[in-house]
């Protein structure tokens, strides 16, 4: 068992539709654009050939793919080395819940036209791929408070600044 | 700059209701203008939407290169909503590979001593997200100080930055080391899973951290008892299990901790058993933390009895219903199987059956394991289920399916009989997907066992006789049929039903191999000699077999078409010598190549008893001449390399009684001379044979450098028959070494005046030379 011990380090994560459209791509390894696109229109192609009643997890080139559908969504992560799986999953569960605190019973129109707040929230969550808050509740009050400095930040407005004219 | 510029939920609008790729990518290009336009010239305030834009489009997978610079000057902006849209755009846009990444060091800088909580913490997620080495070489001071920062939010990142930058800079270990003692004390759950991520990865870079690290094992296992009797605590708590994602990292720092270290591994004895019995394991979360524990116990020097629990706990794991808990199971048991064996022998039943997942990815774990559990004890019963895997499983597993049972089967065979019809039920089951050795194996492992003979060729009879498509079974059954043919018509075996075989049926069912278009040539080879075979073992007479043999003689694939030949003039003009030829093969040892070559030479010499046995049946075909006094071609006739045997076990077809020429009163002559390389002939003319002339050249080499590569190539008139031996090497070593001969032999019928010409090809002192030339001066006894 030579390979046990070693640290999760979790390559990338994706959030694609059965489509195939990307919806969010976090890199925790630098890689090329043109890279990155190959091994994104790949990994779409096997995930999505696989049927439902198949299990989560899934060997693609030399890392370790779990996966999870919610809804219209794949959520993927990549990680190396790292033999707990079932913990992925609960990571990625884990992600899913604090969107859906977040937007309200969200859905993937959601994640489309706000796709920055979907980062914020995962940069909130995860940091260089670990966990950074085990608690909810933590991790919601803090996007909340950035929320905030964000609106004090934009207010007061003039109708006339809004427009260009002044 | 009348108008205001599209909001980002705008553009994404409108995107959306592109009808066409072409529509969109007209949209796109020309808000990009819009934005290029806007970064140049455009109102400040505004820079954030735009490039949240960018980001946008860049996520769809057009360029967004130009907006690098952007993330800069937002970053550098006091705004909160510049910075949070210009982190994220460095996240997304810039890495360490582009030079522009460095500019930003500064800004982190700057905002992790200056700014405020938030900003530090945008700061410390870019840092860890894209820090190349050199910007964690030059910002590694200011991490550290947040480590000692008031506010649990900062310092919480500023832990998982560390680990990033030892990641990135292993040498920065010394610089976050220190610390590590004071964050195990921190109570804050996120600030302890960092710290447990840092102290794990100072642990596999530095066998010296590793061992300044046993040390907290005490601390560690108090930790992790804490979280396991404190109850229940909403806030950390998945499906009433306490932070889950804590004890998972906890238990995989023991395991690194506790790995070959006897002390360290009793600690955490107790632990370990009370987390593997205590955890609930109804939902995913608990059997994250149950998995993750029995990676530890099986990894450390745990007590007898817990291991045994562990892989207990996997055995159950095989029975959830949750794939995903039998995927981890049987990947684990996997691993396992070597080091301990016995226990995860227990489990060999629900293994089996997991061979029947419907997923590929579990079916396939579940074969591996199956073939790994194979003994002497069970061999048949696994056997057994394998063999209906093999009939029904997907078609990507079936060779290593079958490669399996053939190995497991060479391994444990309880009888030789039960080991050919195993192989027997592969062939015919997944033939197409067996290993090339497998036909090879199965005759050498038929041909060993006698006593089986007539049971094994009945046996391929039928299973050829029901399905000829499957090569490697028909090739098996092409040959044994032709060794044992005899056998077959007999009609009596105590092993299987008796079984009325006619001669005609048997020859008929090779025809049929032989021109099935379904048959490699390999396997119409394997046909043709077992027919060949056959002429000697059936009782009738042989025109049938005669008259494929004579057909086959002009057939389009050369290698059939020169067995059909040699087949034939066995027929000919040695019949007599036929069935020597073709008695039953002794058994090949297997084994190296030289127990081969030993084989091979005793069952020449056992031939060479029996009758001067001509191994190659060329009798009439003469060496064709080119005449070399016409045309310009002057190809000669190439000697064909007989194996160098030593003390001429292999007799040449040609040879007529050969007894080395005595000494001749024909006057050697020396033909050639070139850098100490001389070449001379002498002759002899037997005297029983008038038309015969026999010519030893022989090469000599006197200089300093060994001749390599030599080829002697001769050429006659055409009233003249040529032919050379094979010369004794093609290497003359220099000082006057071993000379290298030739024998030539020329028949002149006609007693014509001989005329010769030599072809000289060779590499001396690194050149190649290529030397023809007449021989001049040939005494006229040579002809007369």
């Amino acid at each position: 068992m030579a390979r046990m011990g070693q640290r999760i380090e979790m390559r990338f994560m994706l959030l694609f539709s059965r489509q195939g459209k990307l919806r969010l791509q976090k890199w925790y390894l630098a890689t090329s654009d043109k890279e990155r696109k190959k091994m994104v229109r790949e990994l779409m192609q096997v995930v999505l050939a696989r049927k439902p009643k198949m299990c989560s997890f899934l060997e693609w080139r030399d890392l370790k793919v779990v996966y999870k559908r919610y809804a219209s969504l794949y959520f993927c992560c990549a990680i190396e080395g790292q033999d707990n799986e079932l913990i992925t999953l609960e990571l990625i569960h884990r992600y899913v819940e604090l969107l859906d605190k977040y937007f309200g019973s969200v859905c993937e129109l959601d994640i489309i036209f706000n796709f920055e707040k979907a980062y914020f929230i995962l940069d909130e969550f995860l940091m260089g791929g670990d966990v950074q808050d085990t608690s909810k509740k933590s991790v919601l009050k803090a996007i909340e408070q950035a929320d905030l400095l964000q609106e004090e930040d934009e207010s007061p407005r003039s109708v006339l600044e809004e427009m260009g004219l002044a | 700059m009348l108008v205001p510029s599209l909001k980002v939920q705008d553009l994404i609008e409108e995107i959306r209701g592109a009808k066409t790729q072409a529509q969109e990518r007209e949209v796109i290009q020309k808000e990009c203008a819009h934005i290029r336009a806007s970064f140049r010239d455009g109102d400040p305030l505004h820079r954030h939407r735009q490039l949240a834009k960018l980001l946008y489009v860049h996520m769809l997978g057009y360029p967004a290169h130009f907006g690098q610079m952007e993330c800069l000057k937002l970053i550098a902006s006091p705004r909160f909503t510049d910075k949070r849209v210009g982190y994220l755009g460095a996240m997304l846009l810039l890495d360490e590979r582009q030079d522009a990444h460095l500019l930003i060091t500064n800004s982190i800088k700057n905002d992790l001593s200056q700014g405020t909580q938030a900003v530090q913490g945008l700061a410390l997620c870019t840092l860890s997200t894209m820090g190349s080495a050199e910007m964690c070489r030059d910002l590694a001071t200011e991490v550290e100080k947040l480590l000692l920062q008031p506010s649990p939010y900062v310092r919480k990142k500023a832990v998982l930055t560390a680990v990033h930058m030892i990641r990135k800079v292993p040498e920065l270990s010394t610089v976050f080391l220190p610390p590590c003692a004071q964050l195990l004390h921190e109570r804050h759950h996120g600030i302890l899973l960092g710290t447990i991520t840092l102290i794990m990865e100072l642990c596999e870079r530095s066998p010296a951290a590793l061992k300044h690290f046993r040390k907290v094992v005490p601390q560690l296992v108090q930790i992790l008892r804490t979280l396991l009797t404190t109850g229940y605590s909403t806030e950390h708590s998945i499906s009433g299990v306490s932070d889950p994602f804590l004890q998972v990292q906890i238990l995989r720092l023991l395991r690194i901790l506790g790995r070959n270290h006897e002390e360290s591994s009793e600690t955490m004895n107790d632990l370990l058993a009370q987390v593997a019995t205590n955890t609930d394991t109804s939902r995913n979360a608990g059997n994250a933390v149950l998995f993750e524990t029995v990676l530890t116990i099986l990894d450390i020097r745990s007590a007898a009895g817990l291991r045994v629990l562990a892989v207990n706990i996997l055995g159950r794991f095989l029975l959830n219903s949750d794939k995903n808990i039998r995927y981890v199971a049987l990947t684990s048991l996997l691993r396992l199987v070597q080091s301990d064996h016995s226990a995860v022998q227990r489990h060999r039943p629900t293994v089996v059956e997991c061979l029947q997942e419907p997923d590929t990815s579990l079916s396939r774990r579940a074969l591996e394991l199956s073939l790994a559990l194979v003994n002497s004890s069970n061999v048949r019963a696994m056997t057994q289920e394998l063999q209906g895997f093999l009939q029904s499983c997907p078609t990507d597993l079936r060779a290593d399916c079958a490669s399996g049972i053939l190995l497991a089967a060479e391994r444990y065979a309880p009888t030789k009989r039960w080991h050919i019809d195993t192989i027997l039920r592969v062939l015919t089951t997944a033939g197409a997907h067996v290993r090339d050795d497998a036909v090879a194996n199965l005759t050498q492992l038929i041909g060993g066992a006698q006593e089986l003979h007539a049971y094994s060729v009945r046996r391929l009879y039928c299973a050829l006789a029901e399905d000829i498509s499957q090569q490697p079974l028909v090739q098996v059954a092409a040959w044994c049929i032709g060794e044992y043919g005899d056998l077959l018509l007999e009609g009596s075996c105590e092993e299987i039903e008796p079984l009325q075989v006619e001669e005609e049926e048997v020859l008929a069912l090779l025809e049929r191999v032989l021109q099935s278009h379904m048959s490699l040539p390999a396997t119409r080879g394997y046909a043709l000699t077992a027919l060949m075979k056959l002429s000697t073992r059936l009782r009738g007479d042989n025109n049938r077999i005669r008259q494929v043999v004579s057909i086959y003689g002009s057939c389009l694939d050369v290698e059939l078409q020169q067995r059909a030949v040699e087949y034939d003039t066995l027929f000919r003009k040695y019949d007599h010598m036929r069935a020597a030829i073709l008695e039953k093969m002794p058994l090949v040892e297997r084994g190296g190549p030289q127990v081969d070559e030993e084989a091979k030479e005793s069952k020449e010499a056992r031939l060479l008893e029996a009758a001067p046995v001509p191994t190659e049946p060329q009798a009439s075909k003469l060496l064709d001449l080119l005449d070399l006094l016409d045309g310009p071609s002057e190809d000669a006739q190439h000697p064909r390399p007989l194996d160098p045997s030593p003390g001429g076990a292999l007799v040449h077809l040609l040879d007529l009684p050969c007894a080395p020429p005595p000494a001749a009163p024909i006057p050697n002559l020396k033909v050639f001379e070139r850098e100490g390389l001389q070449l001379s002939l002498s002759f002899v003319r037997p005297p029983e044979t008038p038309a015969l002339l026999l010519i030893t050249v022989t090469a000599t080499n006197t200089s300093g450098g060994d001749v390599t590569h030599f080829i002697c190539q001769a050429a006659v008139p055409k009233s003249f028959q040529l032919q050379l031996q094979a010369p004794s090497g093609d290497t003359v070593p220099a000082q006057g070494g071993l000379p290298m001969t030739q024998l030539l032999r020329i028949l002149n019928p006609n007693k014509a005046p001989l005329r010769l010409k030599l072809r000289l090809t060779y590499t001396h002192f690194g050149q190649s030379v290529q030397e023809i030339f007449e021989v001049n001066n040939l005494p006229v006894e040579t002809w007369q």
